[in-house]
Parts: C-alpha cells; structure tokens; sequence
C-alpha cells in the first residue's frame, strides 16, 4: 500500500493532515511567537518583532526577539504559586475522583453481562449533558445557604453553615464530579475485561476475596488506572470553568490566570506565555497519555 | 461469588446518587415557584415562560445549534478520514506525528486551544464570528470522531473488505460498500459526539467567537456569574430533557457512543 | 474400591433455574485415583467439579473431602487445587511468581517458596523459565505452568478441566502419558474432567460416565466398555451397533434373541426371562463378516456401502436389507480385507460379543 497511492487515498490522508497543520500546529507555533512579542496598547495588543513577511530580513531581526513576557512570567510570584496549586488541585483532584471511580467500575464491571450495557450508558450519560450546567448543578448545592447547608443544619448535624463555596474543596468538588465518566469508563474496560478465571484461580490457590482483589484486579487494572488519571489530571490542571464558578477569589489556578490575562488585562503575550509554559508542564503526562492510548488503540 | 454483592451494589447506587442528584435538584428547582433557592415554594413553570420570552438567549440557543450542527459535519468528514488512513493505510510515513496530533487535543486544555486559535485568526486577519466558532470546534470535534470510528475501524473483520476485492471491487469501491456500512453506527455516534461538543462548549467558543456570534454557554456563563437564577435551572433542565431523548432513542436503536474512549 | 474415600458426593443436586445441572449426584474418588469425568458438553461435569473446587455451592445434598462437610467452606480454604481449561495464568506474574502465588498465600517464608517453586520447574521440565512471562510461552508450557501452580501447595487432589483441549494432537498424547508420570509419582488423586473419551480411556484407572446431570456409570475402562450400563453409554464410550429383539428361549446360560426388522436369531451370554424386548450390542470390531456365497444360514444380509482403510484398522458401514446401518472394523493386521463397495455381506457375532440391555 505504501507505494503510490490513488487520488481518492492522498484526498483521505491529506485532508486530516493539513486541517491538523492548519489548525492545531501552526496556531501553537503564533502562540510561541507573540509570547516573545512586547505587549502593546493597540488592536491587536502587542507588538510584533519577529514577522517572516519581512522574509530574510526577519532573521537579522532575531536579537529583538523580547523574553520580557517570560520575565514578567519569573519575577511574579503569582504566577508560580498558580502554577504549582494548579498541579496541586489537579493532583488532589485526581486521586479523590480515583477513589470514587474505583469501586463503581468494579461494582459495575462485576454486574451481572445483561446489565453492564446499561450502567456503561449511566456512567457516561452526564458527560452528554452540559459540563457548564453540571458545574452550575454544585453552586446551587455548596452555597452558604445553599442544599447541602440547609439539609444539614435542619437536621441538626451542624449548626454554623460550612463555607465550602468559593473554596478549593468545591473546586475540587466540582472536578471529581465533572471529570468522574473519564475515569469510570477506562477503569471498568480494564476491570471487565479480565477473564472471571483469573479470580476463581486466586480463591483456589488460597487467596480471600480480598487477597484476591489486591493481588489480581488491581495490578491488572493498571493500565486503566493510568489512563483514568491522565485523562482526568491533564485538562484538570487547565481548568477554567470550575475553578471560576465554584472557587473563590484566592483559588489560583493557572487555566483562569491564562484568562485574566487575555480578555482583563488585554495582555497577549502574557496569556501566550502563561500557555507556554502550561503546554511545557503537561510535555511528560500528554506523553505518557498519547502512549497509553496508542497502545490500547493499536493492541 | 454471592457474598460481596452488598458491597458492590453499595458501590454502585452511592456512585450513581452522586453523578445524578445534583442533576435531578437542578431540574427539580426549575419548577420551584420561589426565586430562593432553598425554600420550595411551590410547583410553577414561570422560569420557562420568562425563558421563552428571552430572545437573547433564544438567540444564541440558534446560534449554538447551528455552529453545532455544521462544525460537527465537518468534523465527521474530516475524522472519518483521519480514522481511515490511521487504519488502512499501513505505516505512512508521519504516522506517529499525525496520530500524536489526533490524540494531544482530546487532553489539550481548553484554553490553551481556544488561544491558539484565536492567534491565527488575528495574525490571518480573519474577522471572528460563525466560522471562526464552526472551525474552533470542527479541530477538537474531528479528533474525537477519529478516535471513535478507528476503536471501530480496528475491530472490523479485514477479511470482509479482502473479500469485496476478491469478487471484483476496487480498494476504494470496498471501503465505500462493505466497511463504511459497517462502521456506520460509530460514525454516526462520533457526530452525536462532536456536537455535543460544540454546543456544550464555553471556553474556545469564547475565544474564537466575535460580536454577534454568542453561544448558549457564554450567555449562561455571563448569567451564572450574575448569580443563580432558576432561570437557568429551566434552560438547563431543557438541555438535559433533549440530551436524555438522545440517548433514550439511540439505546433504542442500539447506538451507543462510547464518550471519551479509555 | 479398597482406598479411602477422599471425595464423596451424597446426593448431590445443583439447580440454575430450571435447568437442573447436577442431578442427585453421589459418587466417590478414593485417594490417590486418577478418576476421570467424562460426558457430552453441557451434562454438567464442569460443574460438579466447580462444586469440588467451591466455586459453586449445592442446593441440595452433601460433598466431603477427607470426611469433611464442605458446606461452608470458601474456594480458599479447600484442599483442591485447579488447572484450568483456559490456564488462568495471571498475566501480570512470570512464571515463577505464578507457580509460587499459593504458597505466598499459605503465608510460607520466601527461602521456602523459591525452593518449592524450583523444584516444580524441574518436575514440569521447566527449568530456566522461571521468568518468563506466560505470553512468551508456547502453548505447551503455558499447561505446563498451570499445572505446577496447582501443584504447588501439594492438594490432595487436583482438577483437571479439559487440560489438553488446547493443544495439538501430537502434543496432546505426549501430554497424557506425562500427566499420568505425574501422578503415579505423586501419588495425588486427579480427576480429569473432558468430553474426549479416547483422552479418559488412556488415563484414567476409573471413569464416571454423566448425562444430564447423573453419574450413568462409573467403572474402569474395561466395564464401561465392554458393560456399558446403558445405551447412552454404550454409543458415548467407542462405537456400538444396536439390534433390538425379544428373547424366544433361554437355554444352557445362554439366550436366542429374534432380532426385530431382520427376524434373525441371534444369541447372547446372558439369562434372561423369555419374550422380555432386549438390545444386543456389538462392538463393531467384533462383528463378523463374510462374502456371501449361498442363502441358507443366511440371517443378516447386507450391502456394503463404503469402506475405509484408516491405517491401523479397516472399517465398514453395511446396509442391512431392512434398511439399518451396522459398522463393522477390523483390524489392519488381519489377514483378509473387508470386501469393497456394492459386495453382498453376511454379517454374524458370536454369543460373547454381544452385550445385552433391557431394551
């Protein structure tokens, strides 16, 4: 096949290709430029000092090239801690959706075969529904006078209010809610798709229920572990809606900092510097994903 | 293998409460009669009179729909392809790159996309509106489409397409006529997928979008941050009704996506 | 049986729904047996051995091992190990964590496992392998490694689900003489569980025949071949020809059956009351078969329909003249060859050959 290919073949494959060139690797390639651009009052806001219109002239121009973006970037302090209580979020984050997923993709990998179809479908079905109306469902519930405070003081299990709204807790609240069907589904295809045998052989050889489960679904589940963490940590560290609606004014997260940036401040080459750098961060994990997948994919 | 059964059924209603009650109290609070949100005041549906006689939001309810509607086209055709030629075209060269560049935007956090975007609409001096908005989500639409249907394409039986061409059908007449058909039903879910996507999109739509072009989520996001209003517990539970008619009808034609694939 | 029981079932049953799976079951495997359940798919055989390994419970009845009620006793704690149809190697072990697994569950100190684990290796000559992961095995060692791991812990008896179904037919009959090495050596009850008959003739010292959730027969090969209890076991167990009669008279211990269809006399070792309906069965090798030259002794006349020479046997199937079949074998060594296709046979059986069940 590799040989020549048809007109219809080099229509198939070069239509993907440069849509993905267009649209996903040139865009990033501006994003790095205007970072080393100086900010400006002015429509668009930033002064270009490297432009390849200039043709080869441009490349003499290469010393003007500003690093004063990143500079900005290093002396702000706000901008490290945003960064490191973004991964910090997203890693808490993580675990706790772990922890939730875990046992409701056992329970439903365990199901009687009938019922799997259904639950799967349960699982995802609120990744089908709004994410900003399922982020907008927990201000309802967290508010200070909010369901859950209601619920809890007219029962008397507390009598001051808890202040989780507009904290970190509810961030995280909202990210294990938001982002539990991704790491649900890879969880329960790793679990299901391990043959009952394997289990009956553990309990025959001399291994409790439990024994059982540490010894055999869990290692085996590691792959859909991985992938469930990835596929939860990476977005989670961007994150800009939830840590908006549900965070407070001190939740620093560097999705919403990347935000302020750009439409408050009007400073784009801050904002492309903050996106820099963000894409440098999630280099290793996005790797670690795209393996994971490609894998699974190609298995 | 009887015993641990409470356990496991324990696991599964705590995991299902906690996907689904937040849900059903918003919906449940659209009909609430009151404007507090914790005091019921009795069953009303004046939040969805006032909504219907909202033009803005009906507005860019339009505006979502048809963003959606033709961004997840395009991203269905384009996907289609890229799950082609990541299954039948052997190892071309730039295969790793290009699957690399299928699988980054399915993780990419959204405002690093929405961004970047936004850039080379400027730099190309493209005025932002309804096609900028169609292109933004047809990028991220088309990976999830390609996913999608290649989790089909790869567990399609190769000898069938052998078979076409062995009764006289070329490559190209056997993709068309046997795997296609077969892989229809993924394909289509890949759709379902993409225009979910886009119309559930709030943070590239907001930065590839221009005046006039406003989406349903940036008019939600611009209320919400205003405040709870049922209002928006009445738009929602809408939303959430149409999705669960989706489903309902896709499991009756036995069509399920697979959301983000594991 | 002179050996202990290790194994009893007392009235066994085991439902799912309304299919009854195991049929008030009682049966015994003495210790150190090589016992081999036999039967069609679906008689229920895997799952009184899931009944044995724990992994089912009865409805109804009693299984003891050593004495002991297993009635509440978990997979875990029974002293049966299993070797599974399909291996059930833990993919995420190599070879000698796998064999070891039972041990480190019995809690035993790691100078002793990697011992116990060195000592299988060589027993299942697998020397060197032991960190290997079973998908760098052949097929061949995979069940070679599964039946160490279920060794390891030194069961007093192990379960053999169709261990060699996986395997090629070369390396299947190596297989059996090596398993049979093996617990000759060991002295450990197996029960072989298959539905290839050949595969529990070869091995085992005694044989429980199931249909639809019942123990028909159990015996050693010889009985169940040449005594089948029932027609069903007569037709599973080799082949059989089958002619239904009535008995005319009984004289000197031995019986003249009128053959229905044919109308010949056929006679048999056996007493029985007179004009009681009886079915004769002959083994094919044992029917006897002769050009026919002239009518008069004539009794059953046939055609030969095809022949087939199978390397170490020839076998015919002949049409009588009342339109049923009978089979008929004969050994290669044999002097005279069966006659080929289209010629007129009379066929016979001496009263020994045939084996007779209330029809």
């Amino acid at each position: 096949m590799n040989a020549r290919r048809s007109l219809a073949e080099r229509l198939v494959l070069g239509a993907p290709w440069l849509w993905l060139i267009v649209f996903f690797l040139i865009p990033f390639a501006i994003v790095v430029k205007i970072s080393l651009s100086e900010a400006a009052l002015a429509q668009p806001p930033y002064t270009p000092v490297f432009d390849l219109s200039d043709g080869w002239e441009a490349l003499n121009r290469l010393g003007d090239l500003s690093l004063s973006a990143y500079a900005g970037l290093a002396d702000d302090w706000l901008y490290a801690q945003a960064y490191w209580s973004s991964l910090r979020l997203a890693f808490i984050s993580t675990l706790f959706t772990l922890a939730v997923a875990y046992p409701l993709a056992y329970a439903m990998a365990r199901a009687p075969l009938h019922l799997r179809p259904i639950l799967v479908v349960l699982a995802v079905a609120p990744f089908w529904t709004s994410f900003l109306i399922r982020v907008y469902a927990w201000i309802t519930i967290l508010k200070d006078e909010g369901l859950l405070n209601h619920t809890l003081l007219s029962l008397g299990l507390i009598s001051e209010p808890l202040h989780i709204f507009a904290s970190d807790t509810a961030v995280v609240i909202g990210i294990v809610y938001s982002y539990l069907p991704f790491m649900v589904l890879p969880l329960y295809n790793a679990i299901a798709r391990q043959p009952p045998e394997l289990i009956e052989a553990a309990a025959d050889l001399g291994a409790s229920p439990l024994a059982a489960f540490w010894r055999v679904t869990v290692p085996l589940s590691a792959s859909g572990v991985l992938a469930g963490c990835l596929l939860v940590f990476i977005p989670a560290i961007g994150e800009f809606v939830i840590p908006d609606l549900l965070g407070g004014s001190d939740t620093l997260m560097i999705g919403r900092t990347l935000w302020v940036e750009f439409f408050d401040n009007r400073d784009w080459p801050a904002a492309s510097a903050v996106a820099v750098v963000l894409l440098g961060l999630l280099l290793v994990p996005m790797a670690l994903y795209e393996r994971s997948q490609m894998a699974e994919a190609e298995a | 293998m009887s015993k641990p059964s409470f356990v496991r059924r324990a696991a599964l209603l705590f995991g299902f409460a906690f996907l689904y009650a937040p849900i059903a109290l918003l919906a449940l609070y659209s009909f609430n009669a009151s404007r507090l949100v914790t005091v019921w005041g009795g069953f009303s549906t004046r939040w969805y009179v006032s909504l219907f006689e909202n033009e803005q939001l009906i507005a860019s309810a339009w505006m979502s729909l048809r963003v959606a509607f033709v961004s997840a086209l395009l991203a269905t055709v384009v996907g289609t392809c890229a799950a082609i030629a990541l299954t039948r075209f052997g190892r071309f060269r730039g295969r790793l790159a290009f699957s690399s560049m299928i699988y980054a935007p399915l993780v990419m956090p959204e405002v690093i996309t929405g961004l970047s975007l936004l850039l080379l609409f400027v730099a190309l001096d493209i005025p932002r509106g309804f096609w900028t908005v169609v292109v933004a989500h047809a990028t991220l639409g088309m990976c999830f489409v390609a996913v999608v249907v290649h989790a089909r394409l790869i567990t399609l039986d190769r000898s069938l397409e052998e078979a076409a061409m062995d009764l006289g059908a070329t490559p190209g007449r056997a993709l068309l006529s046997v795997t296609l058909p077969l892989a229809a039903p993924s394909i289509l879910a890949g759709y379902g997928l993409a225009f979910i996507l886009s119309i559930d999109d709030l943070v590239i739509a907001s930065f590839t979008s221009g005046p006039g072009s406003t989406t349903l989520p940036m008019r939600i996001y611009s209320q919400v941050r205003l405040g709870v209003t049922p209002e928006i517990n009445a738009i929602s539970t809408i939303l959430i009704a149409m999705v669960a008619l989706v489903l309902v009808a896709g499991l009756a034609l036995g069509l399920t996506g697979r959301g983000r694939r594991a | 049986m002179s050996r202990a029981p290790l194994i009893v079932f007392e009235n066994v049953t085991k439902r799912y729904g309304a299919v009854t799976a195991v049929d008030d079951v009682s049966f015994e495997i003495g210790a150190g047996e090589f016992f081999a359940l036999l039967g069609p798919s679906g008689c229920g055989k895997t799952t009184l051995m899931r009944l044995i390994a724990g992994f089912e419970t009865p409805d109804s009845g009693r299984i003891l091992i050593d004495g002991q009620d297993m009635a509440h006793m978990p997979p875990h704690a029974r002293p049966v190990n299993m070797m599974f149809q399909s291996y059930a190697l833990f993919p995420h072990m190599n070879v000698a964590r796998n064999i070891g697994f039972g041990l480190v569950q019995a809690g035993l100190p790691k100078v002793m496992i990697e011992a116990r684990v060195r000592e299988l290796l060589r027993l299942v000559q697998l020397d060197g392998l032991g960190a290997r992961r079973p998908d760098q095995l052949s097929g061949g060692q995979r069940q070679r490694v599964a039946l160490a791991r279920a060794l390891a812990r030194k069961p007093r008896l192990v379960l053999l689900d169709e261990p060699l179904a996986a395997l090629d037919r070369k390396l299947r009959e190596e297989t059996q003489f090596e398993l049979m090495r093996l617990q000759r050596e060991l002295g450990t009850a197996f029960m072989l569980v298959t539905h290839d008959q050949d595969e529990a003739m070869v091995m085992a010292e005694r044989i429980g025949v199931m249909q639809a959730g019942r123990i028909v027969q159990a015996g050693s090969p010889r009985a169940i071949y040449e005594e089948p209890a029932t027609r069903f076991v007569a037709g599973f167990i080799g082949e059989a020809n089958f002619f239904e009669g009535v008995i005319e008279r009984v004289e000197g211990g031995r019986c003249f059956v009128r053959l229905n269809g044919s109308g010949a006399l056929a006679q048999a070792l056996f007493v029985g009351a007179p004009s009681a309906s009886v079915t004769l069965v002959v083994r094919p090798e044992r029917m006897l078969l002769e050009l026919m030259h002239d009518e008069s002794a004539a009794n059953l006349t046939g055609v030969v329909l095809d022949s087939a020479y199978r390397g170490d046997r020839e076998v015919a199937q002949v049409r009588l003249a009342d339109g049923s079949m009978v089979r008929v074998a004969r050994f290669a060594a044999e002097a005279a060859m069966l006659p080929e296709r289209g010629a007129q046979v009379r066929l016979s059986f001496a009263p020994e050959a045939a084996w007779v069940l209330p029809a």
